[in-house]
């Protein structure tokens, strides 16, 4: 089975006043149809800008400068930018993290969403209304067609993400990129819109990449985990091994840190240290300032490791716990 | 909708009132009229005749409330230079003023606007590092001058159009208008080109300004990765939303062009309001003078209510709020 | 309360090192581009041949013991009466046009700059004045400032003139007029959102008289926006006065800016004699744009968006 979305060594870097930054570096990663791949991170490790880039909207200074990104087989860098863009939103779609602004506040819904469905498909703007209609209702929004007369601001938080959900739903792509959507809403609403994201990806053998700082939101429901630091994969595996089994020791410094696999009055641990500014990494491993394990080895670059369908970019592995 | 459009007219009333006030007040503090209006060698008898006649001993306020009474019958006064209803002097003029104003308007409008959105879509680029560049030039050269290099290019040097004065005057859908005849165009495109220049600058920068910020909008992300092509994302989404700025901008500065129609029409001798508002400043012609400032107080006040309920209208968030 | 009244005053830095620090910054973004920088040195150049005019023009173009009816309408380039030779001609009482643009451009520079000078002073204090007090008497100020800016420049600079005659004096009074309304919107904008801050209720809580306050502590956060603003007023009260002396309500041909030469010049417009106009209408084009240019640059570095 072709993978929906295969990234190989994908690299972006950024040219600012201090030199050139790589904000992404040599990334690779697959997904599966129907599969829930998060993507993890903290803030300025690279995972928005590494969901950009594989949408290809990256824009100046910054530049995609190596990789390869399969869509269901096709390599979009290979494409003419005119049929990158007919790809964008047919076979790949995107939502992003502030609903808030992702709408055009001066256009009705329903002419927002009629416009991206005919920007695929030649239809009526009729037809094209009531396919909106529809998408809407996947969602679950009720009464939808009156919502597609609302403007943006008519609508809640959690009204607008779904529509922007709907939206990336247009077409029924093979992958979207989910950019920390539900980071900027209520916890109710963001337990429904998980629910409602895994039923999709089940139903319509979607694959979703759901890029996120939390660790506990995506353990509950992504099939896959990758764990970036400074721009780089440090991490895969299955959601299960990964958090039962952290083989990474920035890996293992997150999953202690969530809040919810503590008792209460217990001390939290604490990742020392703060996340390096990507324009001055430390020589080696990027983590190692902060690593508890690292030792003079890490001054070099980290080996990839392959263990058995997980795979670790460190030079010294945390042991498989028993 | 009622209720909104009720109170922004009040506001506008009291305004225009307290304007009218001011600048009678102004305008009346102004030297004696007497002494230009009159031969110096007349005798005390015949200046005192006059003075009683335009009711110049009266205090000041007398003066006003008499002004205000025959405004509302429809009477502004009667020009002390040319001797008839100031009225009929402004209007016999104002048509003039229009049509320039609306073509210099319009030219910077369909050159300003792709202009300015071109600058702001391709920032880095050459050609729109050009456009900045010109329209510096457009709003910080005074229009005077430009004025007089038109002058000198196309009407002295080539000879190609007239160097002032409005052309014939034709008929077009039963208004008589300097639009409608050859001659009448070739009279009002060097002018109407001047009084547009600044209007254009400033459309330039504010479309392009416009435009820089919302290409880094989330939005228009979220278009492009719906695959809408940029034409697309410029047309349907962007300028509707950058369209909001720039009427409001646009209109409040239909206004000061009217205002700036003073100096265009002074260097081309165009016929219009302009000409006359100067004239009578160096002639102290007052009635004409209070006049023609209330008119224009007036219509900066209503071309202000216009632009609101544009606003309005283009933008559903103001809509809705002002409907509840 | 007590908490805020005894945290130590608010300035942390050393204000003077702060201060060279910031003006060595400046000095670096300023000089980035190299237009602005050009623009700059032509702004210095026109005021040293203005202010130093009597010693760089060939003629005194106002002693007339020294024009000479022969020398009216002499081409650029040819040699007068006086033995030197009129690069740029002379007009139409015999007067060299180089040394009327020189003594015009320092007219042009005195106004301008005690022009807006005068409008700054003002508009900071009615804008800081409305800002201070808030409440009422913020509201009329604000309200009738906003009023002026909402007429043309132009159109209230002529009422003035009407209002006052003509002269340097009345023209400097009816641009201030015309112009202080910008200073006090941008002043009391900028203070408006400085007032909000914390330091400045940290500030007003301790007890400091209210002019320190005002003038330690909002007055320096509202310079920057002011700079810039103070530069583009300058170059469009130079502007406005040449529009007014051209329009005949400025200033006498007894006391020429540049407006009022190009006015004379307009005269002979027909009779090809386009010295007259066109080289005074250079000299004002040129001050104009370097100021505007220079402003420009200024408004990109002060921009808080661009800092680094």
């Amino acid at each position: 089975m072709t993978a929906a979305l295969e990234v190989r060594g994908l690299t972006t870097q950024f040219e600012t006043r201090g030199g050139v930054v790589t904000a992404v570096n040599n990334v690779s990663f697959k997904v599966e149809p129907g599969k829930v791949l998060g993507l993890v991170g903290e803030s300025g490790s690279g995972k928005s800008v590494t969901g950009f880039s594989i949408m290809g909207l990256i824009d100046n200074p910054g530049r995609v400068t190596a990789g390869e990104i399969f869509v269901h087989g096709v390599d979009m860098r290979k494409l003419s930018a005119t049929e990158q863009r007919q790809m964008r939103g047919r076979d790949i779609a995107m939502v992003f993290q502030d609903p808030m602004m992702t709408l055009n506040p001066v256009l009705r819904i329903g002419d927002q969403m009629a416009m991206a469905v005919r920007v695929h498909e030649k239809t009526t703007k009729r037809a094209a209304w009531d396919r909106a209609r529809a998408a809407l209702e996947i969602v679950g929004i009720p009464s939808a067609g009156e919502r597609l007369w609302a403007y943006p601001h008519q609508l809640s938080g959690g009204m607008r993400q779904r529509v922007a959900i709907a939206t990336a739903l247009l077409h029924q792509p093979a992958v979207i990129l989910a950019d920390e959507p539900t980071t900027a809403l209520d916890v109710s609403i963001q337990g429904q819109i998980l629910a409602e994201v895994r039923r999709l990806a089940d139903e319509t053998n979607t694959a979703i990449v759901w890029v996120t700082h939390d660790l506990a939101v995506i353990s509950s429901f992504a099939d896959d985990i990758a764990v970036m630091y400074a721009g780089r994969i440090v991490e895969t595996g299955t959601a299960e091994e990964v958090i039962a089994n952290p083989r990474h020791p920035y890996t293992r410094g997150l999953i202690e840190s969530v809040p919810s696999l503590h008792q209460a009055g217990e001390k939290l641990p604490q990742i020392p240290g703060a996340t390096p500014q990507l324009s001055k990494l430390p020589q080696g491993c990027p983590f190692r300032p902060r690593c508890n394990v690292a030792n003079q080895a890490c001054l070099g670059e980290p080996p990839a490791h392959d263990l058995s369908g997980r795979r670790v970019v460190c030079h010294r592995p945390l042991e498989a716990a028993a | 909708m009622l209720s909104y459009l009720v109170t922004r007219l009040a506001q506008a009333v009291v305004v225009v009132f307290a304007m009218s006030v001011i600048v009678f007040v102004g305008v009346f503090a102004i030297g004696n009229p007497i002494d230009v209006m009159i031969d110096p060698g007349a005798t005390q008898e015949i200046r005192q005749q006059m003075i009683e006649k335009y009711g110049f001993d009266q205090p000041l306020y007398v003066q006003y409330w008499t002004f205000l009474e025959n405004v509302f019958q429809g009477d502004m006064g009667t020009s002390l230079v040319y001797n008839i209803p100031v009225i009929e002097l402004v209007f016999s003029r104002f048509p003039a003023t229009l049509e320039l104003v609306l073509v210099a308007v319009g030219i910077a409008a369909v050159i300003g606007i792709p202009a300015g959105l071109w600058a702001g879509y391709r920032p880095e680029s050459k050609s729109a590092k050009l456009i900045m560049a010109l329209s510096v030039l457009g709003f910080s050269v005074p229009t005077f001058w430009i004025g007089m290099l038109l002058i000198m290019g196309f009407a002295v040097e080539l000879g190609v159009l007239p160097s002032g004065g409005r052309g014939d005057v034709g008929s077009f859908l039963g208004i008589s208008t300097s639009l409608a005849t050859a001659d009448g165009w070739s009279h009002i495109i060097l002018p109407a080109i001047n009084l547009s220049l600044f209007k254009m600058g400033l459309l330039i920068r504010l479309t392009r300004a416009g435009m820089v910020e919302a290409m880094s909008m989330d939005y228009v992300r979220f278009a492009r990765a719906q695959g809408l092509p940029d034409n697309q994302i410029v047309f349907s989404h962007i300028l509707r939303n950058i369209s909001i700025p720039i009427v409001t901008v646009f209109g409040l500065e239909l206004g000061s062009t009217l205002a700036f129609a003073v100096v265009t029409e002074s260097v081309f001798t165009w016929p219009g309001v302009g000409k006359l508002i100067i004239d009578s400043i160096m002639q102290l012609d007052r009635p004409v003078m209070v006049s023609y400032l209330v008119l224009v107080v007036i219509l900066f006040v209503f071309i202000n209510l216009a632009v609101d309920l544009i606003y309005a209208w283009l933008d559903p968030r103001v809509r809705l709020k002002g409907g509840a | 309360m007590a908490e805020i009244s005894t945290t130590p005053p608010v300035q942390v830095e050393n204000p003077l090192e702060g201060r060279v620090e910031r003006l060595r910054n400046f000095c670096s973004d300023f000089s980035q581009s190299k237009v602005a920088l050009a623009a700059l040195a032509v702004i210095i150049a026109l005021f040293a041949v203005s202010f130093g005019a009597p010693i760089f023009s060939p003629q005194d173009p106002y002693d007339l013991a020294m024009l000479d009816w022969m020398d009216a309408f002499l081409e650029p380039g040819s040699e007068g009466s006086g033995g030197y030779i009129h690069i740029l001609g002379t007009d139409n009482v015999g007067r060299d046009m180089l040394s009327a643009i020189f003594y015009g451009l320092r007219t042009s520079f005195m106004i301008g700059l005690s022009a807006g000078a005068l409008a700054l002073l003002v508009g900071i204090c009615v804008g800081l004045t409305a800002a201070y007090f808030g409440g009422k008497i913020e509201a009329v100020l604000m309200r009738v400032v906003d009023l002026q800016l909402s007429m043309p420049a132009i159109l209230l600079a002529l009422v003035m003139i009407s209002i006052l005659g003509q002269g340097i004096m009345q023209i400097i009074m009816a641009l201030v007029v015309a112009q202080y309304a910008y200073f006090a919107r941008t002043t009391n904008g900028a203070a408006k959102v400085e007032r909000s801050k914390d330091y400045i209720e940290a500030a007003r809580s301790t007890p400091l008289p209210t002019h320190r306050v005002l003038f330690r502590h909002l007055l320096p956060n509202v310079m920057p926006p002011l700079i810039v603003v103070a530069t583009v007023q300058v170059a469009s009260a130079i502007a406005l006065e040449a529009t007014l002396s051209f329009l005949g309500v400025g200033l006498p041909l007894t006391e020429p800016s540049l407006g009022s030469l190009i006015s004379n010049g307009f005269k002979y417009i027909h009779s090809d004699r386009y010295w007259l106009s066109i080289y005074p209408g250079i000299g004002l084009m040129i001050a104009v744009i370097a100021i505007n240019l220079v402003g420009d640059q200024v408004r990109k570095v002060l921009d808080p968006r661009n800092s680094r």
